[in-house]
């Protein structure tokens, strides 16, 4: 029995403007997003991620395309008849309404008993671990604190889906790592699929069960974390998602022969013509530039990190690679600029990527 | 506290009298001053000729409600001040009600403008302010009376087959007094929307309310600040009025400042126009102390 989607979005098109100005924020998007699980879409700003997001809401219809929850057109639903809610960037709590009654505000609408509201709420405040501040008005909160309160708001209604439009990024750095753990923790006690969308990556890769990434109002690539990490489908994916290196070559069968004349075993490659070579930093190896297979380049500069060191490599045709490497316990790279290396890729870890 | 510390507090405290000196004298003199001698006033004995008598009587407070039977000398109830006081206040807090319902879509639709156009509604909201209030009455005149715009209109549409009578009328005072008040609500109405954070109305429909319901629970609430300052502005000057009333009530429909007027001129009875404008200041701020101790209380506990 295949299971019922959460949320699927069919040749969803969006476009805002008129003629010449037209300018399409979601160029025939699909995505099945499944029942219980924390899916993010990932972009940078202008992607349309929140405008996805808004269509699933309600505030927006689509120019074209079916939106489906659980199975039912939703398409040309309004916002406050879809059993979804919404976590606002801006948090948007009601500042007349104490925190208690913003968070029964949306149970109240939907008419239930004063008894089942009550309880819900206090149930709500117990999540988030607000319960000693029910009764103070929300602009007497914290950050971190107001975001809580728009969680437990959002919650409380029980909605199918749960909709977080980039509700980490008012937080400073500490507390948004707390409320990462805290979402994550959230959506596993009430089990109720979130949508969460964010430019962060690191956010991403961290909270998620599956990502979406997002570009110029198209789907790059939909998969868990670390298939999205390992296997990039295409240059913009691999780039955005973490840092990488790029190295154009030529395919050769079994392998890519780069610029410097050095081979790349790819297993599996065939054809010939250029093709673009990824690796991740931290999978460049440095080794003795005598050792047989070894691609010779120059350290350019080393950059301290802490837990680690970025090295800059320069190849012999000219083209850059970045090796992160381990930082030893001395705090002494061991290498010095200009001095010569070999280096190597770990196996598997090159991949050819789509321009 | 050092000792150093207390003297410039001293010192500040000295220096923040000095410089408030001239507007408390000002004050004195043109505010509480006048206020004092109408309240002397009330105290005593209506002049011939107007002006009054150096003797205290109480008769001037008494003829707020009271007439002397001139043949049997006894106290009775005055019908027509009752009137035009019920008058009064029913026509203002009509005139408040109307503004209001007027005024509050039209400072949304302002508020909700690009930044350029707004200034631009906003603008043409101010021209009337730049003409004579007693010109803009006479306007209004001219629109409502037998021979005016309106009723021509209508005759020529073969809505009605003679002119209404709407000069002279209670709803004449109604019509004028709601123009002419009516961005006295606006702007306050507008500062308040424009401030209300617009990502609300989202936040509300996402959790289930109906637009009725986003109105009623979300923008009422938050706009109340501006709601309370319009209606304060459009009810004190409404039951004070004085031309509106006179031009479009044709001297029959009196409201309070009317009859206050008549007082001090035709009725030449000073201590009765002076104990009536004082009981005008104390109905004014009894409903404003009402109004807004309600208005405050509702928002803490609502």
């Amino acid at each position: 029995m295949t299971q019922v989607n959460a949320v699927e979005a069919r040749n969803v098109v969006k476009a805002f403007g008129q003629g010449d100005n037209t300018v399409r924020a979601l160029n025939d998007v699909s995505v099945e997003i499944r029942k219980g699980e924390f899916f993010t879409l990932l972009g940078p700003s202008g992607c349309g991620k929140t405008t996805l997001l808004r269509l699933i809401a309600g505030f927006e219809m689509p120019t074209s395309g079916t939106i489906l929850l659980e199975g039912a057109d939703i398409t040309y639903l309004p916002p406050n008849k879809r059993p979804v809610n919404t976590v606002f960037q801006s948090y948007a709590l009601f500042p007349h309404l104490s925190v208690a009654q913003n968070v029964g505000f949306g149970l109240q609408m939907q008419g239930r008993p004063k008894k089942e509201v009550d309880e819900t709420v206090a149930r709500m405040l117990a999540l988030v671990k607000l319960e000693p501040m029910a009764n103070r008005k929300t602009s007497q909160l914290s950050g971190g604190q107001q975001q809580r309160v728009a969680l437990a708001r959002a919650l409380a209604p029980k909605p199918k889906v749960l909709l977080l439009d980039e509700p980490l990024s008012a937080l400073d750095l500490k507390l948004r790592k707390e409320m990462q753990i805290e979402l994550k923790r959230l959506q596993t006690e009430t089990g109720i699929t979130f949508v969460f969308v964010t430019h962060d990556q690191e956010e991403a890769l961290t909270m998620s069960d599956r990502i979406g990434v997002m570009s110029a109002g198209k789907l790059q690539q939909v998969g868990a974390p670390k298939d999205i990490y390992t296997r990039p489908v295409n240059r913009f994916v691999a780039s955005f998602i973490g840092e990488t290196n790029f190295l154009s070559a030529t395919a050769e069968s079994g392998a890519a022969r780069l610029g410097t004349g050095d081979l790349v075993e790819l297993p599996g490659l065939t054809g010939s013509g250029s093709v673009t070579v990824t690796v991740r930093p931290e999978q460049v190896r440095l080794v003795d530039p005598a050792e047989a297979g070894a691609i010779a380049a120059t350290v350019k500069t080393l950059v301290y990190f802490g837990t680690d060191t970025h090295c800059h490599l320069a190849l012999k045709d000219g083209t850059e690679v970045v090796a992160r490497l381990q930082s030893p316990a001395t705090g002494e790279a061991g290498l010095a600029q200009g001095q010569s290396v070999g280096l190597r890729f770990a196996a598997g870890a090159a991949q050819i990527v789509e321009d | 506290m050092s000792a150093a510390e207390t003297a410039q507090d001293k010192a500040s405290a000295r220096n923040g009298w000095l410089l408030s000196t001239p507007a408390l004298i000002i004050l004195t003199l043109f505010a509480v001053g006048p206020l004092l001698i109408v309240l002397v006033y009330s105290f005593l004995v209506p002049g011939k000729y107007g002006n009054i008598e150096w003797a205290f009587s109480l008769e001037g407070w008494r003829g707020i409600l009271f007439t002397k039977d001139i043949f049997t000398e006894q106290y009775q109830l005055a019908d027509a001040n009752v009137t035009i006081f019920w008058r009064s206040i029913k026509l203002s807090l009509l005139t408040t009600i109307l503004t209001f319902a007027v005024g509050f879509p039209t400072a949304w639709f302002i508020a909700t403008r690009p930044p350029k156009a707004r200034a631009l509604w906003l603008f043409l909201i101010t021209i009337p302010f730049w003409t004579n209030l007693l010109i803009r009455t006479y306007a209004i005149n001219e629109v409502i009376r037998n021979e005016g715009l309106l009723n021509t209109l209508l005759l020529n549409l073969g809505l009605i087959n003679e002119p209404i009578q709407i000069l002279y009328t209670d709803t004449a005072v109604f019509i004028g007094m709601a123009y002419v008040y009516l961005p006295l609500m606006v702007l306050p109405l507008f500062a308040a929307i424009d401030r209300f954070d617009m990502r609300l109305l989202e936040a509300g429909y996402d959790l289930y309310a109906s637009r009725w319901n986003v109105l009623r629970r979300i923008i009422l609430p938050i706009t109340k600040p501006g709601i309370i300052a319009g209606s304060i502005l459009v009810f004190v000057p409404s039951l004070g009025a004085y031309v509106t009333p006179r031009v479009l009530g044709g001297g029959k429909q009196m409201m309070i400042g009317n009859f206050i007027e008549l007082q001090f001129g035709q009725g030449r009875n000073w201590p009765l126009g002076s104990a009536l404008s004082l009981m005008l200041l104390i109905i004014v701020t009894g409903a404003l102390l009402i109004y807004v101790r309600y208005a405050n209380g509702d928002s803490r506990h609502g």
